[in-house]
């Protein structure tokens, strides 16, 4: 993909919780429309970094944009630009799929007309027709991911944040969601997801590796492949963690 | 404004879908009142006793019939051994014994004077003082009436008035000792577990991601139970009134502002302890041992807070339920106004602003 415009703009972002350095000079960009892999072993910097970008917390150094926006002063700019979907998928057990839509869509600032017009097309999409009005609670988890996921998009955010979406899911599901993923990045919104599983780092435009709270490559699927002449991403990520 | 209306929403769906908070938040109060207006009793209520009557005169008779037609006791057995008294103690039949020396009335005629032995079950130490105290205070009223009739040369008689409670209800000293309990317990134990809650399901990151702000979310979470204890705080003195027969004395509209500051109150221990709880667990833990045996132990709701050794007399000052209590009883039972409960309220909200200020820092810090 030809860099198109800048959505993130990070130089040289650092972390320090007392002695610990969770992000070491991290420097990077993403580009409007890509879909951005954020790969790493646990504890490598990434939650540290997704928080700073969502604004969630400050970092200690660094020039950060996010949509345009400082995170330093502009926070709240940048949380009504961006969606969030994380592990946990964020959905009330005891609400049903419409009452979950209903209460984060306002939350967001949507009007009642707008809600509704929108819900009647996202559960004709995700054919949760039969389940629009069970309790979340109810559905199977795969239906929650996407639901998740619709929800994290439904303001039509320029970007959306995806913190390890398909944990604990069958590579079917996974395939599945991931074309939720795409049809999202085809209308223009920008996705940044991290993940564990190396199949789904294929799927995405471009990937950086971290380790140790530094990015140590970052690159196109294919470009990282002949660079570190691997087969997969298995090996490039076990290589590079090796490194 | 919208944006607010809909958590509010949200907020009443998660309370009407989940059976046990609804159990806690309407049940537990009218349980509550009930219990501990009808069964933790300081006064008593027919008591059974046994009599040993060696005399068996004019006298012994009309003090025993003075003693049994008291709402007090109830005649269990005349028994007329002493050998049987162990026995019908052991067998929990009676609490009492009273015992009359054998040529009562000829005695108390000749020397003015005459025993009567009271033998009481004390292996239940506080009834058995109340029950003796009864049973002297009616004997103490017979001996006055004789009196009446003998001119005596000097006498003090005292007056006793007891002011403000006059049958000496023990349900006046519960009921706002319970109210200071359910609201401490509805206010903060379910606060601090609802905001934990959206931890734990990670829903709380999803808001925080949002465009709302600390403080609209905290509100949105708050509110509810506002209203709610409110509703609570309501019934309970409704019930206090219907059931027991407890007057508001003083102004409703000062009892009900004060009950909406000590709510806030424990609203706000409740947020701070939701800043240190990880799971719902956590902070039920913690509602219960750091708020609720304060509020029964140290507050002064059942025991005098003037009889504890003196470090926990100190320790009393920093129970927030002490100082509410101390309002509303006087507010309740002496009418007092605004004037009269003025440090107290003072205390109450000088702590609401020092919790609610502690929990926004903390909860400012936890977000870095």
């Amino acid at each position: 993909m030809a860099p198109g415009e800048t959505i993130i703009k990070v130089n040289g972002l650092v972390k320090k919780y007392g002695n610990f350095t969770a992000n070491d000079n991290l420097t990077f960009e993403v580009y409007k429309g890509e879909i951005f892999g954020f790969l790493g072993a646990n504890g490598a910097g990434k939650t540290t970094a997704i928080r700073i970008l969502c604004g969630l917390s400050y970092p200690t150094s660094g020039e950060i944009r996010v949509a345009g926006y400082n995170v330093y002063t502009q926070r709240e700019k940048i949380k009504s630009n961006i969606g969030y979907m994380s592990q946990k998928f964020s959905l009330y057990e005891d609400l049903t799929v419409k009452e979950n839509i209903r209460f984060y869509a306002g939350i967001y600032g949507l009007s009642d007309l707008q809600i509704k017009e929108k819900t009647e097309i996202l559960i004709d999409k995700l054919d949760l027709k039969e389940a629009a009005n069970k309790l979340v609670r109810y559905i199977p988890l795969g239906w929650k991911q996407k639901l998740s996921f619709s929800v994290a998009v439904f303001h039509d955010p320029k970007l959306v944040f995806l913190d390890e979406p398909t944990g604990g899911v069958d590579p079917i599901t996974r395939r599945k969601f991931w074309e939720l993923i795409y049809d999202t990045a085809s209308k223009g919104i920008t996705v940044f997801v991290t993940t564990h599983y190396m199949d789904e780092a294929e799927y995405c435009d471009r990937i950086s590796v971290m380790s140790e709270g530094r990015i140590e490559a970052l690159d196109t699927p294919a470009n990282l492949k002949t660079r570190y002449s691997a087969k997969n991403m298995d090996e490039v990520f076990l290589k590079i963690a090796r490194n | 404004m919208k944006n607010y209306l809909g958590f509010l929403k949200k907020e009443f769906y998660h309370i009407i879908r989940d059976f046990r908070t609804l159990l806690l938040l309407f049940g537990l109060p009218v349980i509550q009142i009930l219990i501990f207006g009808y069964v933790i009793r300081n006064e008593i209520l027919d008591v059974k006793i046994a009599v040993l009557d060696n005399s068996k005169d004019e006298v012994t008779r009309e003090i025993t019939s003075k003693i049994l037609s008291s709402d007090f006791f109830i005649l269990k057995e005349n028994i007329s051994n002493t050998k049987d008294i162990d026995k019908i103690f052991k067998d929990g039949k009676v609490k009492e014994v009273i015992i009359f020396e054998s040529d009562f009335a000829e005695k108390l005629e000749k020397y003015g004077s005459a025993d009567i032995q009271l033998l009481a079950d004390a292996s239940d130490p506080n009834s058995a003082s109340l029950v003796i105290n009864y049973t002297q205070g009616i004997i103490a009223n017979y001996i006055k009436g004789i009196n009446k009739q003998i001119k005596q040369p000097l006498q003090i008689v005292t007056n006793v008035r007891m002011m403000y409670n006059p049958e000496l209800k023990s349900a006046f000293m519960f009921v706002p000792g319970t109210m200071a309990m359910i609201l401490m317990l509805v206010s903060a134990m379910m606060t601090s577990i609802s905001i934990v809650r959206e931890k734990e399901f990670g829903t709380m990151e999803a808001l925080l991601v949002s465009p709302l702000k600390p403080l609209q979310i905290i509100l949105g979470k708050v509110t509810p139970y506002v209203l709610l204890s409110f509703v609570n705080a309501v019934t309970i003195i409704f019930l206090g009134y219907l059931v027991f027969g407890l007057p508001v004395r003083g102004s409703i509209i000062l009892l009900l502002a004060v009950s909406i500051l000590f709510i806030t109150l424990a609203l706000s221990l409740g947020i701070l302890i939701s800043t240190f709880s990880r799971s719902q667990q956590v902070a039920m833990f913690i509602s219960v041992f750091a708020l609720m045996l304060p509020t029964i132990l140290l507050s002064g709701f059942i025991f005098p807070i003037e009889n504890m050794p003196e470090i926990l007399q100190w320790l009393s000052y920093i129970v927030p339920p002490k100082y509410f209590i101390i309002i509303i009883r006087n507010i309740m039972l002496k009418g007092a106004d605004l004037t009269q409960i003025w440090t107290e309220t003072s205390v109450i909200l000088g702590m609401t602003i020092l919790f609610i200020a502690l929990s926004v820092i903390k909860f400012k810090t936890r977000l870095e």
